[in-house]
């Protein structure tokens, strides 16, 4: 009796193990059929757009719904323009947060609240940076854009009147929201150098900055560079924020002072409002544009940080 | 070659200049090196300075903004019509929708999340496929939210022919369900292997040893993840715009137009009426001290971690 029930139950036991272990095999595969799924739904939804088309599309500049003519070009180049200048800004800044909070300029108690502080900055929704970017950033950095078109017009970056929203100021949003990925990643690569390269510097007569300069970024280079491409990524699929200030205008203009417009941004507002089958299926177009250019960027920057990964021990 | 032969010898005097010139530590005056260090110093200072602006600058307005035409009424009324005075005013349809498609979302991300990340750790033989699936959710991680939403509105919105609470609630359950499965993975990988086979010799199976030791143990980490992944899909706005769209109402189900703070905020905040961009900062106030009160909350849960070690 009480034999035949031990078997039972493990019987039992056995077989919810069993169901357990497949139940956990079928969830870790859902990741990967949701990125194939993403890329297959959003590439049957741009076939319309394909064939009428075909890859002309990623040159053409008119984007003209009620003629049923579409180019991506201005989106694709406000993109990565904006992308572009938020990497500039960023970095410089991002590294020295990085360095001051790996670095022992401050005490232990004051280099982690910073570096905490900073992070926080990637948990503020990115409605609320647009918010404040209409209401305060724009009218922030008006006076300044001004400057530039006064003083600076002769150069074709600044030769167009500022209208306040526009492509520097897009760049300059995306910057503030990239900076917490760059300061963070910086700060991890850092941390992780051997204390040995340091010391051996330090050692020779290195001061600290010719410590930090010649030694612990070149021996970081590879990891920052990896937190730099996983900071594109971020900023090419940024959507709510750029779309706030960035003016929505389709054009192509070397003024950085001018409008401009993303291809998130173009898909957050004409998405909504697009019943006609070419008119969707250019916007999944774009779309479909956007997800392989963000997944090739991903790619590059999850195996550069993997690469350093295997490097240090 | 015998080994003393790689360093110069001892009295090798005139060739220490120029070993420290190739060295890559130029051989400078200290007057210059000076100023590179002072120099250097100022500047990552000020850079540094520069990065902590922007989060006062955001906080100290929505703050001083929001709170300026904060009451209790506007966590309970529904959006008044432009143009009238003396009517309640708030957003709570809009409070009451992201709870709801946020909670769908938990619901559905959760234990998907937290399995998938058992998985990754506890079952997985084959290590190549473990490394492919991971690679995988960290691609997914790096999906733009916008894109998350095309996805849901060609798979679900386009099928429906209608804008939904519940895809808006998928679209979000995507998002958080790479950050939950990263999250986990790290807290499962923390706790001891002794743990794990002290559970195996007192008779137990894979999963009571998984679910009553390892998770158990981990929960504190699982916790951590699941809660700032609540907080990013609190504050999502790119992948509900086309998905559940908005509305001026009560929440009217799970398939029907379905109104979210954020998209309160977006909207309200490029709304030509001041009264509506008034209220997109009080919104704002509130749907930031939600999901900064669970941010903070989440790192709690992780300092006062009982040590596993």
């Amino acid at each position: 009796m009480a034999n035949s029930f031990k078997t039972e139950l493990q019987g039992v036991r056995f077989g919810l193990d069993t169901g357990f272990t497949w139940l956990a095999r079928a969830s870790a595969m859902v990741p990967v059929v949701l990125l194939v799924a993403i890329g297959w739904v959003i590439g049957q939804q741009a076939w319309p757009a394909m064939q009428a088309f075909g890859l002309s599309f990623l040159w053409g500049q008119d984007w003209d719904v009620g003629a049923a003519l579409f180019g991506a070009l201005p989106y694709i180049y406000g993109t990565l323009v904006s992308a572009a200048i938020a990497l500039l800004l960023a970095v410089p800044v991002g590294l020295s947060v990085a360095i001051l909070t790996t670095e022992s300029f401050l005490p232990t108690w004051v280099r982690e609240p910073v570096a905490f502080l900073v992070e926080l900055i990637a948990a503020i929704p990115s409605v609320i940076v647009g918010l404040w970017g209409i209401f305060v950033l724009i009218p922030f950095l008006m006076p300044m854009q001004t400057w530039l078109f006064d003083h600076w017009r002769w150069v074709p970056l600044f030769s167009t009147e500022p209208y306040g929203p526009g492509m520097l100021t897009a760049g300059v949003i995306l910057a503030i929201m990239i900076l917490p990925t760059l300061a963070a990643l910086g700060r991890d690569v850092l941390l992780a150098l051997p204390p040995e390269l340091r010391m051996a510097a330090m050692a020779v007569g290195a001061t600290r900055w010719e410590t930090i300069a010649h030694v612990n970024l070149p021996a970081a280079s590879a990891g920052i560079l990896g937190a730099v491409t996983l900071g594109l990524g971020r900023a090419l699929g940024e959507t709510m924020a750029v779309t706030m200030v960035i003016g929505n205008s389709p054009q192509i203009s070397a003024s950085l002072l001018d409008l401009g417009y993303t291809i998130p941004a173009v898909l957050a507002n004409q998405f909504a409002e697009a019943v006609d089958e070419l008119h969707l299926g250019a916007l999944m177009y774009l779309a479909l544009v956007l997800f392989l250019l963000t997944l090739a960027v991903n790619v590059v920057a999850v195996l550069m940080v993997r690469a350093v990964g295997m490097q240090t021990p | 070659m015998t080994k003393a032969s790689q360093f110069p010898p001892f009295d090798a005097e005139p060739k220490a200049p120029q070993l420290r010139q190739s060295s890559g530590f130029p051989a400078q005056s200290p007057p210059q090196r000076q100023i590179f260090s002072v120099g250097m110093t100022g500047l990552a200072f000020l850079l540094g300075g520069v990065a902590l602006l922007p989060l006062g600058a955001i906080l100290a307005e929505i703050v001083r903004q929001g709170l300026a035409h904060f009451s209790g009424e506007v966590l309970v009324s529904l959006p008044a019509p432009v143009g009238m005075t003396g009517v309640a005013n708030g957003f709570a349809n809009a409070i009451l929708g992201t709870l709801i498609m946020v909670g769908i979302a938990a619901l559905l991300s959760i234990p998907l999340g937290v399995i998938a990340a058992v998985f990754l750790t506890e079952f997985g033989q084959d290590m190549r496929l473990l490394q492919v699936i991971r690679f995988m959710v960290v691609v997914l991680s790096g999906v733009p939210s916008i894109v998350v939403g095309v996805f849901v509105y060609g798979m679900i919105v386009l099928a429906t022919k209608q804008f939904s609470a519940l895809a808006g609630s998928v679209a979000l359950a995507v998002i958080m369900l790479p950050i939950i499965i990263l999250a986990t993975e790290s807290a499962l990988n923390l706790v001891p292997l002794s743990q794990r086979m002290a559970a195996a010799a007192l008779g137990a199976n894979r999963m009571q040893t998984t679910l009553w030791v390892v998770i158990t143990a981990a929960l504190p980490g699982i916790t951590t993840g699941v809660l700032l992944a609540i907080a990013r899909a609190a504050g999502e706005t790119a992948p509900l715009i086309f998905t559940a769209l908005f509305s001026q109402n009560w929440p009217e189900g799970l398939n029907s137009p379905t109104p979210s703070l954020s998209v309160l905020i977006y909207n309200y905040a490029n709304s030509p009426f001041i009264e509506q961009n008034d209220m997109a900062w009080t919104a704002a106030l509130v749907l930031l001290g939600l999901v900064l009160t669970i941010n903070i909350l989440a790192r709690l849960v992780m300092r006062h971690r009982i040590p596993l070690r």
